[in-house]
Formats: C-alpha cells, structure tokens, sequence
C-alpha cells in the first residue's frame, strides 16, 4: 500500500512556468500548497554558476538539464498504419525536467497570439469562406478572445519581465513596434535589448522593402528591474549561452528569476523534488479527484497526496499522458471524432535562409536566446488564405544567439562533412554566416493525435504515450510561400552565397534534428465537453477539481513561441480559481 | 572613457573595421600563457577502447580532421582522448536513453536510434567490421592504409556503401559527430587541446560576457578564448 501524506488544500503537478505561477497566485489566497516536481532542485547559484554552467557539450549537446527519455518519452509514428517507436533519445523537441522546468532554458521569445488566432475558424469562414478549410483540418476557435487575455498577458509580461516596444498601445499604432499585433494596455515593462549586426542588417532590408521591422520581445532583462513580486532582475550581457542553459547572472526571465525566490518565502507553500506523479486518483463517483499518487525516488515508494485541488502543470505531453493514464476524459478516437484526451496535437512548422559574407564579422557567439530584429509582415492576419491556398502564417527573425561551435557551424553547400575541405571551410565561414528564419503556425488536425502505446512501457510499467504525427500540405505550402518571399529579401542584402532550408511538399516528420519545444494540444479547450478535454478556465470537464495548464489547451497552434499564450492562459485560470471557485467549488461553466 | 588593461580600446573601434587585424595581435600576446603538456598519445591509459579501437579511432579521427592546412587536426586536438573517455563515460552506455526492447534497427533512420546497442557497444561491433570490410577491398586494416586509402573507405562508409548490419548503421554519424565534439568541446573533456580549434575559428569560449559587444557592428572580437578551468590561449 501507498504511503500517504497529510492532506494539501492544492497539490501541483510539475513546478515549471505554469506551476510556479499557480504555486505564488494560489499561495497568496492563504492555501496550504504542495508541488510535487520529477526532476532536481536548480537555482540559479549553485546549480548555473559561470564558468560550469558555459558547457556546450554537457548542456547544449548531452543535453543535461533536459527530460531523461529513460525516465520518460514517448513512441511515434507517422500515420495510423506505422508502428510507432520510441523516440530514445532527444532530437526534434527538448522538454525540460526539475525546478523550473523548460523555462530555465528557453530562448525567451516571448509573444502574445493575435487576435485573429484566438478566433481563427470564424475568422476564416467569415473572411475567405469554409470551403476553404481543407478536409481533416480541425481548425477551431478558442473559447477565450483576446480582449478577456489581454489584462493576463500584460500580467505575465510584468511578472515574467519582458524587453521590448509596444506597436499597438490601446489601439493607437506606434512606429518602431509591432503594427500588427494586438492592442496592448501598457508598454513592455523594460525597453528593447540592443541590436546586434545581423538584425541591423536585417532591419534596413525589411524597411527597403516596405516591411516593418521592431526588435522581437524578450524574455531577457535590458535593465535593472524589480516585478510585481519582488524579483529583481539584471540587464543581460549578451553570453550567448542562453537556449538550452540557465542563465548565471539573473537576467533570462526563468520561474527560478521571476517567481520561486518569492514563492520559496511563503510558510504555506511546500515543494518536493524528485516527486514523479504517476496518475491522478478519482473519487467513487468519478465527479472529483482526491490526490494524486506519486513515485518517491528517495524512498523509492509510491505515496498518496491527497488535495481539494489538482494542478496539471507538468508540460504538454506529460500533462496529456496522465490524463490518459487517469481517466480524465476519453481518448481522441480520429475516425469517429469521438473522446477529447490526445486531440489536435499540434507542432511549428519553420524554415530559413542562411547567408554568407566574406568580409563580415558578425561575432555570433555575441547574443542571447530572443535576440533580433522581427517582422510580422507574412502573419496570420496579414495573409491572404484565399489567394494563397494555405490557412497560416509566420514570423522572420534575424538575431544571433549562439555561436557555439559544435551546433553553429553553417558552411556553404558543398562544403565537405570533412577532411581538409571541411577543416578549411570552418576558418573561412566561422563568424562570417548570419541567417533570417521563419517561424511559423501549425494547424490541428484529425490524424495527428495522442493515445496509449500499446507495446512500450516506462519504468513504472505505465504504457508510453503514442504521438501519430506528420507533416500536411497546408502547413508545407506556408512553408513555401515564406521561402519565396524570404529569398528576394535575403538576395537584397547582397551576400557572397545564400541558401534556403524550409520543408517541401511531402516532407515526412524526422524526429532527429531539433525544431522546436512548442508541443501543443491534446488537451484542448472549447465551449462544451464533445469538443475538447477542459473549459476556458482549464478546468477539466471531467473533474471540476483538476484543472490542466500548458501548451496543451492549444486549439491549434499560432505563428509564435507558446509561452506568452501558456502565462496568460494561467494567470486567467488562478484568477478564476480565486475569484470563482474557491468560494463555490464546481464546474465554472 | 576608461581602457581597461588587455582590454580594445574603445576609440580604436570607432576608427576603423580594419582595427580588427592589429587588435587580435594585442589580445594574443597579453593572454598568451603556458599549459602543462598532457601525456603524449601513445603513453596514454585508455578507458574504454581496446589497443586495435584505439589505432582505429586514432587512424580515423586523424582523417575526418586531418592535420594538414590550416588549424589544428584531430591528432593535436586529442580528439581520441575524448572519444575514448566519452564512450566509458553515461553517454558510451546510454544512461539517459530509454532502450527497452523491441527494437527495429531497420527502421527509416528519420525515425531516430533504433538499434539495441549503446553507441560504445556500436564502435565495439562496428570497429571489426569496418575493419574487414578495407581488408577485403583494400587488402589492410583501416589503420594500415594509405591516407588516400582511408579517405576513400571513409566516403563508403558514409555514402552507406560498407554493408554493416543494421545495428550498426549510426556508427557513420556517431564517429563523425563525436570527432567534432572532441574538437570544439571544453578541454575539460580531453580533446580541443589548448583550445585550438577556438583559436582557430574566433571563438572565445567561456568567456560569456559581451555587454559592450552588440552595437559593435562589423569588428571582429579581439580576445582569444578561455577554458572552463581558466586557461587562455
Ligand atoms: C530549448 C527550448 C527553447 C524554448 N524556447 C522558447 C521560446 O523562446 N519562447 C517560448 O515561448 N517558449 C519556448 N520554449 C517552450 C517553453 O519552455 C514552454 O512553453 C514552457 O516552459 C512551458 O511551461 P510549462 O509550465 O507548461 O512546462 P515546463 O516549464 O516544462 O514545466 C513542467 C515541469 O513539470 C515537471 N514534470 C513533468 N512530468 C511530471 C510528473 N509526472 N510529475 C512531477 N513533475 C513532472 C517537469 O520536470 C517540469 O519541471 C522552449 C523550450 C525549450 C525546451
Ligand atoms: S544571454 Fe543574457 S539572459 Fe541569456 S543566459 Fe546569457 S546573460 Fe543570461
């Protein structure tokens, strides 16, 4: 039998982004907290102190602060008639494992969706029709609008303390920033980072051409700052260890920054490491959760921790998997439609041109994770979908962030893999390279979906998580449109040789090369039950007691990095939990 | 405007890009200092590689970065120092791998390691095979060919044309990948002897501190790299 442990008012499943925020918010209403975290405990001193944490190979390649696939993964195939296999060893998505979860070594780019995302299957019927929604495209509205988030974006923003220059303040449109973002009801709390020489290259370019460029927002700090909960920050000086590392000098906006120092103080607020939760317990009547039950690792038991309130908060595929594993909800079944749990799992779809100066220095290990200059110019709301044949859009970026030599070498095609050729193509290029990339939407769709495995299980014994995933024509033929818009504005710069890399028509997913972190879906978000797995509070249609944060309430997935929609898709769930549930528990809609 | 000591002066990058060229001899020659030298290659104590994987990582590696031409080889970077300690160490066994059973090391290789084998198991079973296959074409083991010899078993094997058992078919990327690894990585890890290779780019390794930097537009960083352990070069 299982240990149990005292009883919690609210227990917290994976201290990351959206743990912590819980964690802070819920700890202010006065409530007994516990978060229960699989991996280790981090701060910023010890655990990322200069020089040790300045370690290419042991971070950005062996890639120790990630999630070990031997303590958990997940199995993958390309369509319903594949069988799927693991995915053993980390490649095309890194999540993140102990205190702080992936926001210790994020980039940073911090990003609200725009408006039209929030409503993107109304926005297209009304705009270009519904004939134009490809078959097997489960394109979807949000149950939240913009209008609702935006004083909770502008919350995170302040608490997470975010560089950059507002475009769009309260409607009146502001050069130098964003014109085609959302309206904003303040300007960023710190002012744009400096821009390096790519960006400004890349910025009189756009601007030669008739696009807007503004520096992208950051989640690096630009000056001294103190947030809303007292963390204080410090300007980032550019170390170029900043994605895949935590950062040692306070600057990269982290939980560990912006959050947890607070937290820690707080007599009501608890947290356990190597605490791996293994599924969440039903009450009889199947209505509420009592706890949930978790793998001690330093015992190396199983215990019980009851609570009144269960946070998900343990990143997007982890969060699905123990809903599957739990039975809160049903599994998606994309024959039928039928089931919610594992549905719209969703990706980004990106690509890029790479262009080589001879005589150009541009220092590339001189950066930081969201550096750059930005155009939205190719965005949702700017695309013509009618015209185009694709529902999407994406964002350019031109900014370095890493020049670590074993992951940033780009060498013209042509050049050897190695021998002389390779060795002497390296001295030449090393530094000489800067590249404009393209981020951008992922659409949802039936057969791309999550479920149990049945053959592979983790050392717990639990079945694996199953994703069925492949790239589709929509998404590709975004794709193309950016590579043939990208390469005139990149040929305007007059480098010495350039070279595009964006997925054509027919590419198959490759779990190899890294992509992106921004798994979505799976546990999505809509009006009613049939239709997606929690409300728009994120509180799970099948427990009123559970409520599930992350990437995973994507409808679909925008042009942008998740995390500005993920913060302020939590603090609006902790305010309604504050404002709405603690006084009257039950279903909130 | 202060200068520091050993440190560019300011006014000298707001005359000229060509600064560049006269401040990276500045830089060398304030920070140039002495290493102890390591073992040489032949007295050094293995960890993992038997005394024939160790003549073919040093034969190989000795291909994939050869020593003519400018910047260091793979020979003076130590890279089968850090092969050999990275195949004893967590990495060599997979630790952090999930390698439960079944396995399909036939699979498309899109869809990532498939073999059984951690990858020291796979230069342990791969190594011999190699091995027989340049004897059968070329009449030697690897390490006793020519150079051109090498160079041309090198390219079958990775164009896929040395028929190795589907097990074994990473050990093109993983010899290749950890070769550069063992070139670029800290010194800590026993290959980038002297932090050669950073020299040899412009990399400044651990240095991680360019708040003047950013605006500096088109100059070339002056500094030469340091270590994790503190050394410069
Ligand atoms: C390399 C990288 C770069 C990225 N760059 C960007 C970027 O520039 N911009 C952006 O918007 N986003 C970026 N992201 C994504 C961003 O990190 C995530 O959106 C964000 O961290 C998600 O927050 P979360 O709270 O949902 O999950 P996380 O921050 O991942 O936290 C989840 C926590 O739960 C723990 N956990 C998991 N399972 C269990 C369990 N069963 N029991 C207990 N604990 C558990 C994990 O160990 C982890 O600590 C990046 C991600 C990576 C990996
Ligand atoms: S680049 Fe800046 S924010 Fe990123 S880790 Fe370095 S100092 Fe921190």
């Amino acid at each position: 039998m299982a240990r149990q442990e005292k009883k919690k008012d609210v227990v917290i499943v994976g201290l990351g982004w959206t743990g912590s925020i819980a964690g802070i918010e819920l700890a202010q209403e006065g409530l007994d907290i516990v978060a229960l975290e699989r991996g280790h405990d981090q701060s910023t001193v010890p655990n990322f102190e200069y020089p040790q944490q300045i370690d290419e190979l042991k971070y950005g390649v062996r890639l120790k602060m990630m999630q070990k696939p031997s303590q958990q993964t997940v199995t993958v195939r390309r369509n319903d008639g594949e069988r799927a296999l693991p995915y053993r060893s980390l490649g095309s998505f890194l999540p993140g494992n102990g205190v702080g979860g992936a926001g210790t070594h994020w980039n940073g780019l911090n990003w609200r969706p725009q408006e039209v995302e929030m409503r993107l299957r109304s926005y297209v019927e009304e705009t270009f029709g519904e004939q134009i929604i490809p078959e097997g495209m489960n394109l979807a509205d949000y149950p939240v609008s913009y209008d609702e988030l935006e004083p909770f974006f502008t919350q995170f923003e302040k608490v997470a303390g975010i560089s950059g220059y507002a475009g769009n303040l309260n409607g009146e449109i502001r050069e130098g920033g964003n014109p085609f973002e959302g309206w904003r009801s303040e300007d960023f709390p710190m002012p744009p980072l400096p821009t390096t020489y790519d960006s400004a290259k890349f910025q009189e370019a756009a601007k030669a051409m008739g696009y807007h460029p503004f520096p992208a927002s950051a989640g690096i700090a630009s000056t001294s700052y103190v947030n809303p909960y007292g963390m204080q920050m410090g300007p980032c000086n550019f170390c170029g260890f900043c994605e895949r590392y935590g950062c040692y000098q306070y600057s990269k906006s982290s939980p560990q920054t912006a959050i947890l120092g607070a937290l820690k103080r707080m007599p009501n607020f608890e947290y356990r490491t190597g605490s791996e939760v293994l599924r969440v317990e039903l009450a009889e009547d199947g209505k509420t959760a009592t706890g949930v039950t978790y793998w001690d690792e330093a015992a190396q038991e199983e215990v019980f921790q009851p609570a009144d309130i269960v946070i998900l908060s343990s990143y997007q595929l982890n969060n699905v998997h123990l809903m599957l594993l739990s039975g809160l909800g049903e599994a998606y079944n994309p024959l039928t439609g039928e089931g919610t749990l594992g549905k719209n799992y969703a990706y980004q779809m990106n690509g890029g041109v790479s262009m080589f100066f001879k005589d150009a220095e541009f220092n590339p290990f001189v950066g930081h994770g969201a550096n750059g200059m930005v155009i939205d110019d190719f965005s949702i709301s700017q695309n013509d979908f009618g015209a185009e044949g694709f529902i999407g859009g994406s964002y350019w970026r031109s900014g370095t962030f890493n020049g670590q030599p074993i992951r940033n070498m780009p060498l013209p095609k042509g050049t050897p893999s190695w021998g002389a050729g390779w060795k002497e193509g390296i001295g030449e290029w090393y530094g000489h390279a800067m590249s404009i990339g393209s981020h951008g939407s992922h659409m949802a769709y039936a057969n791309n979906h999550l479920d149990l495995d049945p053959t592979y299980t983790d050392r717990h014994g639990r079945p694996l998580m199953r994703m069925t995933f492949n790239w589709q024509d929509n998404d590709l033929k975004m794709n193309q449109f950016m590579k043939s818009k990208m390469e005139p504005l990149a040929a305007s710069m007059n480098p010495d040789i350039m070279q595009a890399g964006f997925k054509d028509i027919g590419a198959q997913y490759d779990v190899r090369p890294y992509q992106t972190t921004h798994n979505t879906g799976g546990h999505i978000m809509a009006e009613n039950a049939q239709e997606g797995a929690v409300n728009r509070y994120s509180q799970t249609f099948k427990a009123h007691n559970v409520f599930a944060m992350g990437a995973g309430n994507f409808v679909q997935n925008t042009q942008y990095n998740p995390t500005g929609l993920v913060g302020g898709l939590a603090y609006h769930t902790v305010h309604a939990i504050r404002t709405q549930y603690l006084s009257n528990p039950r279903p909130l809609v | 405007m202060t200068d520091l000591p050993g440190y560019p002066s300011r006014r000298g990058f707001l005359k000229a890009s060509a600064a560049g060229v006269a401040l990276s001899g500045l830089a060398a020659s304030a920070s140039a200092q002495e290493a102890p030298a390591p073992v040489s290659l032949d007295q050094y104590e293995r960890e993992y590689l038997s005394a024939d994987e160790w003549a073919f990582v040093m034969a190989a590696t000795a291909r994939l970065i050869p020593s003519e031409g400018d910047g260091p080889g793979a020979i003076e970077a130590r890279v089968p120092v850090f092969i050999d300690r990275q195949l004893a160490s967590d990495y060599g066994t997979a630790d952090d791998w999930y390698m439960e059973s079944p396995h399909d090391a036939a699979a498309e290789p899109a869809r990532g390691w498939q073999t059984p084998l951690t990858p020291a198991e796979v230069y342990r079973q791969a190594i011999p095979a190699f091995d027989a296959w340049c004897q059968e074409t070329h009449g030697a083991a690897f390490a006793d060919l020519s150079p051109e010899q090498q160079d041309a078993s090198l390219t079958s094997l990775q164009n896929g044309d040395v028929a190795l058992a589907n097990e074994l078919r990473e050990f093109w990327g993983l010899l290749l990948s950890n070769t550069k690894e063992g070139y670029f990585a800290d010194p800590q890890y026993g290959g980038n002897q002297g932090m050669q290779s950073w020299v040899y780019i412009g990399f400044p390794g651990a240095r991680a501190a360019y708040r003047e930097w950013p605006e500096r537009h088109n100059v070339k960083y002056p500094l030469g790299p340091v270590s994790i352990s503190g050394e410069r070069a």
